[in-house]
């Protein structure tokens, strides 16, 4: 265990490993987006009280579900490299946190849009909209911390420290809807009960969420890679590995 | 199919400006977030080939010229003694 741990540390291992995960992720990303969307948008039945509007679901679900998982990713990221120094956990969680903010985007834009035909607002101050704006600035927060400090070291501790702290705001987003019930409707999709929407209406659900989840693997895959050779672009290893690239390919 | 046509597809049953606008703007996102991966990846592996390059220069027509900086260097501190 602890050796599997040290080597997944090892920005080499990672490098190397991440190169042969990152494809699989991609085509399942794919095929689940293109999957989802043709689904959702033209072969799953109009909703009976908010007709095809309710389609908002496929992208506003997914995009929510995201964008709390990723801040929670992001805070274990943070404890990883807090307590063990693995540098490649600091990596990741310093590429998950523009995701991480683009899906609150999405699940906050795609909600205000859907709110007008639904609620007949784009905006009110109710519980879970409040605290999904809160994850927002708690991203861009995160963002920020990282570009204020000149030393890299200071700067991931700091981000790290604030993603674990501001992971309390996840607990409050899921049960916001529950303790103050005000306008936003209690979750549509729970591990523990069958869905209450019907089969072909939840199941491009489903996959659209997979694809969202794919697309996250794959892409903090690629980016951690990324800042890999951004960090280490002066280790001996990256230096043989990129120019050996070169010369296989001619 | 939950449409009988294409434009009516495109209609969404009067919801189109909603239902577009939300897909639109995140399929623009992913598309954005994907093309700025594969693009950063590319510079950061040139930005490797242009520095491996540059220290292969400086290593191989550099050699003698760092032996005389570094006699300098030994002749100022010579001096400043």
């Amino acid at each position: 265990m602890w050796a599997f741990i040290h080597k997944l540390g090892s920005p080499k291992w990672f490098y190397g490993i991440s190169a042969k995960l990152q494809p699989w992720f991609w085509a399942a990303a794919a095929l689940l987006l293109v999957t989802g969307t043709l689904w959702g948008l033209a072969f799953a039945p109009a909703d009976y009280q908010q007709g095809n509007s309710f389609r908002i679901i496929y992208v506003h679900v997914p995009a929510a579900f995201l964008a709390q998982s990723i801040f929670i990713s992001m805070a274990i990221s943070g404890l990883v490299f807090m307590v063990w120094k693995i540098k490649v956990a600091d990596m990741a969680a310093a590429v998950m946190a523009p995701l991480g903010a683009g899906m609150t985007f999405v699940a906050l834009f795609s909600g205000a849009v859907w709110g007008v035909p639904t609620w007949g607002t784009w905006w009110m101050w109710d519980a879970r909209l409040t605290s999904m704006l809160i994850l927002l600035f708690l991203y861009l927060g995160v963002i920020a911390l990282r570009g204020a400090f000149t030393s890299r070291d200071s700067a991931s501790r700091a981000a790290s420290v604030l993603a674990m702290v501001g992971v309390i705001n996840i607990p409050i987003i899921k049960y916001s809807v529950d303790w103050w019930y005000t306008l936003h409707q209690p979750a549509t999709f729970t591990l523990t009960s069958r869905p209450t929407m019907p089969t072909e209406m939840w199941l491009p659900l489903a996959i659209m969420v997979l694809g969202f989840y794919s697309f996250f693997i794959a892409l903090t895959l690629m980016r951690t890679r990324s800042e890999i050779l951004r960090r280490e672009s002066n280790k001996r290893w990256v230096q043989e590995l990129v120019v050996g690239q070169v010369e296989e390919k001619r | 199919m939950a449409f009988a046509s294409f434009a009516e597809f495109l209609a969404m049953g009067g919801h189109a400006p909603y239902v577009w606008s939300a897909w639109g703007v995140t399929a623009l996102l992913l598309l954005l977030i994907v093309w700025h991966a594969r693009v950063e990846h590319r510079q950061l592996i040139n930005g490797v080939k242009r520095r491996v390059r540059r220290e292969r220069a400086r290593s191989t027509s550099a050699a003698p010229q760092n032996a005389a900086q570094f006699n300098s260097v030994e002749g100022g501190m010579r001096d400043d003694a």
